[in-house]
């Protein structure tokens, strides 16, 4: 187990390159730079700044110095937020937005299960039919419609909840942004639970223990619950990636300072540095996790262990 | 960090000595009662929370050049003059000021009282290590040519063609800063309020180089210093004790809020968050207006919104009458009263209403009828060699914004409508646009806004200038140019408003540029801050904003 | 296996599935509408009209939906959001298809280092932050319609690659593949002839679950400014405009809004009737 985690890390390192080489290209390829505005300088001050920030040389000089930088662990001053390196803008924000996606994970987690087993186990009822609607606006109203009218009503007409990060203490701030975030993926968890409930609850073994008599809560608890996880496990992948996208919005509306709304304002204000670490930094995080859930998929299936 | 961990912060001191004790439920009420205490002594403290706008790229006055930061750094530091509360220019951190009759030399004598956060005074040697950084070609500040252009060798040595300490800055004495200009600049002294020419203290920025301008390490010599900087959140400032007028200074903390996004904004001034936004958006104006009249500030604002051409290609290029036409065929009447909705004024002109010295020109058209102007546009685009049969097409470009987008969906159904013109509507990312309006390749409408330094008519003719570099529509116009030197070498202001005038009336004639709108300062202000009054330039200091204990 | 002996099957048990018959007629309902109803109307999706600003829904003057901040009727609008928006998703997600059934069918039928070297490839890809690179290439190519949907089909077709191996790689051991490679037929014959219609239905309840991701991806690109143009619009941009105006006319968030979600939960719905259809023992 151990050495094929080492293998994957280890092979990860050279999409990792090209990662940073593609952002790079990228970045580098947008029209417009990191000091352009609508005030033109003098041509002097901007020869000024371009050697300041070393934009005059050839852009494989300018890969190659960041790489440099990157091995020492520095990411480079940002160009945008003149006063801070992007190591300590990310070091800043990546906390934040990791609170934000684990809370909204554990939460879609819990609340889609409990969400798809009372379905699965009313199946074809008034309560399965009730609870089905209702996870199914997480996936047929988008994000930025969900969390301004959220604002709109809790937060300037009943004032419950603080409109914004800065609002509130630390727990009240982050209910309206966990929610938010967490709709959409309750309603795939809670569709992919109830189907593959029902599945597993007409399986044969299954029906097997309850001819046998077992009350319906140990046969959930014993036999069909860890079978029915299993489908839950190979979503997580995208579920974490649609809370990676998610969360962008989110912050965005929200006003919290995580990276999602970094990578905006970086790409839009051409922060190269700046939108270069807080790609290699997800990319890296989106790796590990992809692991973990495979790792997980091996621990808990006992049909794949045995390879 | 956590508004309840500070507050049992303040509470600790006192428990701890309590539990040195002996009694036990009374101790529990007396910790309560002084706990409580504790953090009733931080509520006394008056906090003012404003929202700032986008979040300013940085503090140190030399490396930043948006308005947002310059408001921050207008409560952080002062510089030689400033404006009052209602925008009228006053010396500041000098308390007298001396000019020759030629206008070539300035004398500052510095206030004794003047003093940094650490109790350092301010000197007049503080001035000229800050001058001197702003033109040092290794700062490769913003603002330097801009705010002491003028001075002598300041130009060659921005350009690296010669040593910083030939700048013509000098400390006379500790208090006394002598300053000698090419030329007569007569709005000099506005310039000196913007926060580049603020003084820098020397020891931190050899302490912490470029990391001086962060909470800990930066000194200032304004009214507040620097407490915290919660980078894409807010920034905190506290008073400045030893500021030479810190008993004038009615609130203790302000946090200015990143609000990059006005809506957002309005709904966390709603909710209570917020006692002043930066802006109100245009979709809720209305509603604003009808619900909370009292807070709604509109006044004149020193900026104007335009569509520029590109006048080095065609179809533009030496073609005014098709210019003329299109400018006339827009309504902006309509455009100021039914898509922006603001209270902004219609542009007939280009230098906006409210500047200082000046009387703005307009064009000639201005006061016809519509239906005349309608007639006359019609009149000067056949002449332009089109009409309902050839019409013009033409790409209108702007950056992402619903305002924007509105303005130029009006503009190309006003011009459908009146001309039969073709329009197709771009939209391009902001610093696209940019790049593209400055190749001069692609370009041809764009959309463009531009915003006064300084009170003086000069900020808005001088871009016009065929030799400025925010000349972005490519206007040249040896006669416009002659008349801007003559006005930047008059020493007598009635001659030298007479020359910018006429300035003014060559330019609208030209139709370089479409301006459509001034624009309007718009921001919600609680009832419970006062001292808040309306100007031009929508510099609103702290220092003279109070807040009465309402809630 | 010829690809109209795949498709008859399919197209009986579908006919008998509720869900499906519902859905897909909600759809094609819709798009008819979307196609029909602008000849109906007297306005045009771009026609502003200042005097008549936010006007409520009525029937007067076949303003059927009201009109929005710039005096265009909301119902010609919203019908062209629907055609904007399911063209955009359609493209797109035919854009991951091609590219994701090409490439799982030639990594599962080639089989060995080849196919090792691919799904490394597809395993590295996964951990690219896409919708960065979205965003970025979105600022790079300045808007370009086209780019939407191969931006948008970019994203997308690493599940579909793999999903189309592991099926080739069950159908690879099939009697009539053997029977095709005695005969002579070309490897890109068996894989074009033989192998892919067999897809069909796997490929089919993909495409139906990939094209509300497309939708909603499009969507989040107008919130960023980065989508469909102006004065052409989509549902995604109809909802962004509707949020700003919610408390003052809030009928142009409702109303696309609700489109928008039926849109998408049909499309989801007929993707779990799908799946039901074609592989009634295996649910994944």
């Amino acid at each position: 187990m151990l050495r094929y985690a080492l293998w994957r890390i280890f092979g990860a390192i050279p999409t990792l390159l090209l990662v940073i080489a593609l952002a790079f290209l990228m970045v580098h390829a947008a029209p417009g730079g990191p000091f352009d505005a609508e005030r033109v300088l003098p041509p002097e001050i901007e020869e000024n700044i371009a050697r300041a920030y070393h934009l005059d040389e050839s852009l494989p000089q300018q890969f190659f110095r960041y790489l440099g930088g990157l091995v020492h662990g520095d990411l480079g001053p940002s160009y945008r937020y003149r006063d801070y390196s992007v190591s300590e803008l990310i070091g800043n924000a990546l906390p934040v937005s990791m609170q934000l996606g684990v809370l909204a994970m554990l939460l879609a987690i819990v609340a889609g299960i409990a969400a798809g087993l009372t379905a699965a186990l009313s199946k074809n009822s008034y309560i399965d039919r009730l609870v089905t609607g209702i996870a199914m606006t997480g996936i047929s109203v988008p994000v930025f419609v969900v969390a301004p009218v959220m604002i709109l009503v809790f937060a300037v007409y009943l004032h419950w909840l603080p409109a914004s990060w800065t609002g509130g203490t630390s727990i009240s701030r982050l209910i309206l942004p966990v929610v938010t975030l967490a709709l959409p993926q309750i309603a795939y968890i809670a569709r992919l639970t109830r189907a593959s409930m029902i599945g597993v609850l007409s399986s044969d073994y299954v029906r097997t223990a309850r001819a046998q008599g077992l009350k319906t809560f140990s046969i959930i608890r014993y036999h069909a619950l860890k079978p029915a996880m299993l489908p839950l496990l190979s979503y997580m992948g995208p579920a974490i990636a649609g809370i990676l996208t998610g969360s962008v919005v989110v912050e965005e509306i929200f006003g919290i300072p995580g990276i999602g709304q970094f990578f905006i304002r970086g790409a839009l204000n051409r922060d190269y540095t700046l939108v270069l670490g807080i790609v290699i930094c997800y990319a890296t995080l989106l790796i590990l996790l992809n692991l973990v859930v495979d790792l997980l998929y091996g621990i808990l299936d006992p049909r794949i262990r045995s390879r | 960090m956590d508004e309840l961990a500070r507050r049992m912060n303040h509470g600790l001191p006192f428990i701890k000595c309590l539990s040195l004790q002996r009694p036990g439920i009374l101790a529990c009420i007396v910790i309560l009662l002084f706990g409580c205490g504790g953090a009733q002594d931080a509520q006394r403290e008056s906090v003012l929370n404003r929202g700032l706008g986008a979040e300013p790229e940085s503090l140190d006055t030399h490396k930043a050049r948006t308005n947002q930061a310059g408001d921050v750094q207008r409560d952080l530091g002062e510089g030689l003059s400033g404006y009052t509360a209602d925008g009228q220019l006053e010396l500041a951190a000098a308390e007298r000021v001396e000019v020759s009759e030629d206008g070539l030399q300035y004398t500052f004598w510095l206030r004794p009282e003047g003093s940094w956060s650490n109790g350092d005074s301010v000197t007049a040697q503080d001035f000229v290590f800050s001058f001197r950084r702003l033109v040092n070609p290794a700062t490769a500040a913003f603002y330097a040519q801009q705010s002491l252009g003028d001075v002598v060798n300041a130009t060659e040595i921005i350009a690296g063609k010669k040593p910083v300490d030939v700048l013509a800055v000098e400390a006379i004495d500790d208090l006394q800063l002598k300053i000698t200009l090419n030329n007569a600049v007569p709005y000099f002294l506005a310039l000196l309020t913007h926060p580049s020419t603020f003084p820098m203290h020397r020891p931190s920025i050899e302490a912490h180089g470029d990391a001086h301008a962060r909470p800990g390490n930066l000194i200032s010599n304004g009214a507040y210093k620097l407490q915290a900087w919660e980078v894409g959140s807010y920034i905190e400032i506290v008073r400045n004790e030893h500021y030479r007028n810190n008993d004038k200074t009615a609130i203790d903390r302000v946090r200015h809020h990143i609000t990059p996004e006005d809506a957002a904004e309005l709904n966390r001034y709603r909710a209570g968050e917020l006692d002043i936004t930066f802006s109100v958006p245009s979709e809720a104006f209305q509603q604003m207006r009808r619900e909370r009249p009292n807070e709604l500030r509109v006044s004149p604002f020193l900026a104007v919104y335009y569509y520029g051409f590109n006048l080095t290609k065609p179809p533009f290029r030496d073609n005014p009458k098709l210019r003329q036409a299109l400018s006339m065929a827009i309504d902006r009447e309509t455009l100021t009263e039914k898509v922006t909705a603001r209270g902004e004024a219609p542009a007939y002109g280009w230098v906006p209403p409210g500047t200082n010295n000046y009387e703005p020109r307009q064009f000639l058209y201005a006061n016809l009828s519509r239906d005349e102007r309608h007639r006359k546009a019609r009149g000067l685009y056949r002449e332009a060699g089109f009409s309902e049969d050839k019409p013009f097409s033409v790409e209108i470009r702007y950056n992402t914004s619903q305002a924007h987008r509105r303005i130029a969906l009006a503009v190309q159904s006003m011009w459908q409508e009146v001309l039969g013109v073709e329009s197709t509507l771009i939209n391009e990312e902001g610093q696209v646009l940019l790049q593209n309006i400055r190749m001069q390749d692609v370009t041809q409408v764009f959309r463009l806004s531009w915003t006064g330094d300084y009170n003086d008519a000069n900020t808005f003719l001088g871009i016009m200038e065929s030799d400025n570099p925010s000349n972005l529509t490519g206007f040249r116009n040896d006669e416009y140019d002659g008349l801007m030197d003559k006005a930047a070498i008059q020493t007598d202001p009635g001659v030298r408003q007479v020359y910018l005038e006429e300035a003014e009336k060559l330019l609208l004639s030209e139709h370089p540029v479409i301006p459509l709108y001034f624009y309007v300062n718009k921001n919600m202000v609680s009832p419970r801050v006062h001292g808040w009054e309306d100007n031009v330039l929508n510099y609103h200091y702290s220092q003279h904003l109070s807040l009465s204990d309402t809630d | 296996m010829s690809y109209l002996a795949a498709i008859k099957p399919l197209i009986r048990k579908s006919r008998e599935n509720k869900t499906i018959v519902v859905c897909s007629s909600i759809l094609l309902l819709i798009a008819a509408v979307a196609l029909i109803g602008p000849l109906l109307s007297p306005h045009h999706y771009a026609n502003t009209d200042f005097e008549n600003r936010f006007m409520l829904p009525s029937a007067r003057d076949w303003h059927l939906f009201g009109t929005d901040d710039l005096g265009r009727d909301l119902f010609v609008r919203t019908l062209l959001g629907v055609k904007i928006t399911l063209f955009v998703a359609i493209i797109a997600s035919c854009v991951s298809l091609g590219i994701g059934v090409a490439y799982g069918a030639i990594a599962g039928y080639v089989g060995g280092k080849v196919d090792a070297i691919m799904m490394r490839a597809v395993d590295a890809l996964y951990a690219m932050p896409f919708i960065f690179f979205v965003i970025l290439l979105m600022v790079v190519f300045e808007r370009n319609f086209l780019l939407i949907f191969v931006a948008i089909g970019a994203i997308n077709w690493l599940d579909m690659a793999r999903i189309v191996r592991g099926q080739t790689l069950s159908l690879k051991q099939r009697e009539f593949v053997d029977a095709a490679r005695l005969i002579g037929v070309s490897t890109p014959g068996i894989i074009l002839r033989h192998i892919t219609p067999n897809l069909l239905g796997v490929v089919v309840v993909y495409m139906t679950l990939t094209i509300p991701q497309a939708i909603l991806v499009e969507s989040f690109l107008s919130f960023l400014g980065l989508g469909v143009q102006e004065p052409q619009t989509s549902l995604g941009a109809l909802v962004n405009g509707g949020v700003s105006n919610m408390e003052g006319a809030p009928w142009l968030l409702l109303i696309p809004a609700m489109v928008l979600a039926l849109v998408l939960l049909c499309f989801n719905f007929l993707g779990d009737g799908l799946r039901d259809v074609t592989d009634p023992k295996k649910k994944s």
